[in-house]
């Protein structure tokens, strides 16, 4: 399977090693960065192309860049793996559109235009008779998209429950473990590299309110928005309310929950059970799923990182090969 | 339905089949039995036993039970009835004296179907917020609801942070 890949940061820089890795029958044909791209159609040489990345700062030509590659490079899926926006979607929601439009199957890594776009998105890849697949936007590694439609196939689904931003769940535990307080705790996180210099995105719970939309859209396509998320970050913790939790043997976590039945959307910080299998550790992501017949399922994986993404990624690359491309 | 609490302590002759024809009546009124602590009084010397009992029951059916107990010659101690089932902890934070935590815990209490039964407050430096640590109890499901939403409304207009336990089951 032939692949177009756009982006190439800490996600695409991981989806490209990983190609060049593995023998997964992927061929890379054309990739662009923010200021460059390149476009060979027999293959490129990923780890020349990535040397070129990491030493001159762009990996092709000045003369080509994102568009030019979706136009142009002979590819059978987009991999679009752009910085979110999640106020306008942008460039990743055109890009997308684009590659649609030319009937090409589409994988992204980018929150922005499935929060805001999913349902255009989902008509116009119905329409041209494409897959569009964005399993590395929630949980990182973790399968969520896949459990829900194959593995819970036939299962209606009640409620979900996640903790969906490891930055919130790494300041979480060590504020539980060391008694830090909440601005020790994001300095520390800093520190790790787990938290950006402006943590509003992360620590309001618009990252998770994000993902959450987008569970909600794909599970019950009711079509809400980043606005209808009823919105607590953890910013206004006290090491006192923790461990007026942990006397209860409970903890403190952030819960994004989306019950439909009982109208709840919510992400906000929520004292729950010590031993409960959504209390994580650290930067992981966990995802409690409720349905009619399975009951409870936690799925437990790391949430973020450049090769976790990259294994969601592909995964839904050699989904898309098996069911569409090795038949046409 | 509203279901009572109730814990008991009875007195009955220390003889076989005495315990089971003491337990029989609840099941008769249809409560339902959580616990029961028997202990044998070493001072007792009289041929007596002593034993505690916890069930539910639903509302109304208590003196049903009583008369059914006398009647197997069970003698009863002491009955403490407690009306308020559920149970829920919630955390508070920020100003929380400066914005009348008395009325707080009066706007719940003041429902007559929900009370704060238990606070822990830890109070740092004066102009610094606070955090506590509410327990409510209320008599149904649908009550401790309507208890939570008076408490987010509260915290909306004194603009404190109420963190609520995570409930599951859709």
């Amino acid at each position: 399977m032939k692949v177009a890949l756009i982006g190439l940061g800490s996600v695409g820089r991981g989806v490209a090693e990983m190609v060049a890795q593995k023998d997964l029958g992927i061929s890379i044909t054309g990739i662009a960065d923010s200021k460059s791209g390149f476009i060979d159609d027999a293959g490129i040489d990923l780890s020349a192309l990535l040397e070129k990345k990491r030493s001159r700062g762009f990996c092709g030509t000045k003369k080509i860049l994102a568009p030019d590659v979706i136009n142009n490079a002979d590819y059978d899926a987009l991999v679009e793996v752009t910085p979110t926006n999640a106020m306008t979607g942008e460039p990743g929601l055109g890009y997308i559109r684009q590659a649609i439009k030319k009937r090409k199957h589409v994988v992204t890594s980018n929150k922005g235009p499935i929060a805001l776009a999913y349902n255009e998105l989902r008509a116009l890849a119905e329409k041209n008779g494409v897959a569009l697949r964005f399993e590395a936007t929630v949980g990182g590694a973790i399968p969520i998209f896949h459990t829900l439609e194959h593995g819970l196939a036939g299962n209606e689904i009640l409620a979900i429950f996640g903790v969906l931003n490891g930055t919130c769940n790494y300041i979480l535990t060590r504020m539980a473990d060391e008694g830090l307080t909440y601005e020790q705790a994001l300095l520390e996180a800093r520190e790790m590299g787990y938290a950006e210099a402006d943590p509003t995105y992360d620590v309001e719970g618009i990252d998770a309110a994000i993902k959450l939309v987008i569970l909600a859209n794909t599970i019950w396509g009711n079509g809400v928005k980043l606005d209808d998320v009823d919105r607590t970050g953890i910013n206004l913790l006290t090491p006192d309310a923790m461990r007026l939790a942990e006397d209860e043997d409970c903890t403190i976590r952030l819960i994004a929950e989306a019950i439909p039945k009982k109208g709840f959307l919510r992400v906000a910080p929520r004292i729950i059970e010590r031993n409960h299998p959504l209390v994580v550790e650290g930067t992981l992501n966990a995802i409690t799923i409720e349905t009619d017949m399975a009951k409870q399922i936690t799925l437990i994986g790391r949430g973020a990182g450049s090769t976790e993404t990259a294994s969601a990624i592909l995964g839904d690359l050699l989904f898309i090969r098996d069911r569409y491309v090795e038949r046409s | 339905m509203i279901v009572l609490q109730v814990s008991m302590k009875l007195e009955m002759k220390d003889s076989p089949g005495q315990l089971v024809a003491a337990l029989k009546p609840i099941s008769d009124v249809g409560g339902n039995i959580i616990a029961v602590i028997h202990q044998r009084d070493p001072d007792a010397s009289d041929g007596t036993l002593n034993v505690q009992i916890v069930l539910e029951l639903p509302e109304g059916r208590l003196d049903d039970l009583v008369t059914l107990l006398k009647k197997q010659g069970v003698h009863i101690q002491r009955i403490g009835e407690e009306r308020l089932l559920y149970r829920r902890t919630v955390i508070l934070i920020g100003h929380l004296m400066h914005t009348d935590l008395s009325d707080t815990v009066d706007r719940i209490d003041s429902t007559g179907f929900a009370e704060v039964s238990e606070l822990s407050m830890s109070m740092p430096a004066v102009n610094e917020r606070s955090s506590s640590r509410l327990t409510i109890k209320s008599v149904s499901r649908g009550n401790m609801e309507e208890a939570i939403a008076i408490l987010r409304t509260v915290a909306r207009q004194k603009d404190l942070l109420l963190i609520e336990p995570l409930e599951e089951s859709a």
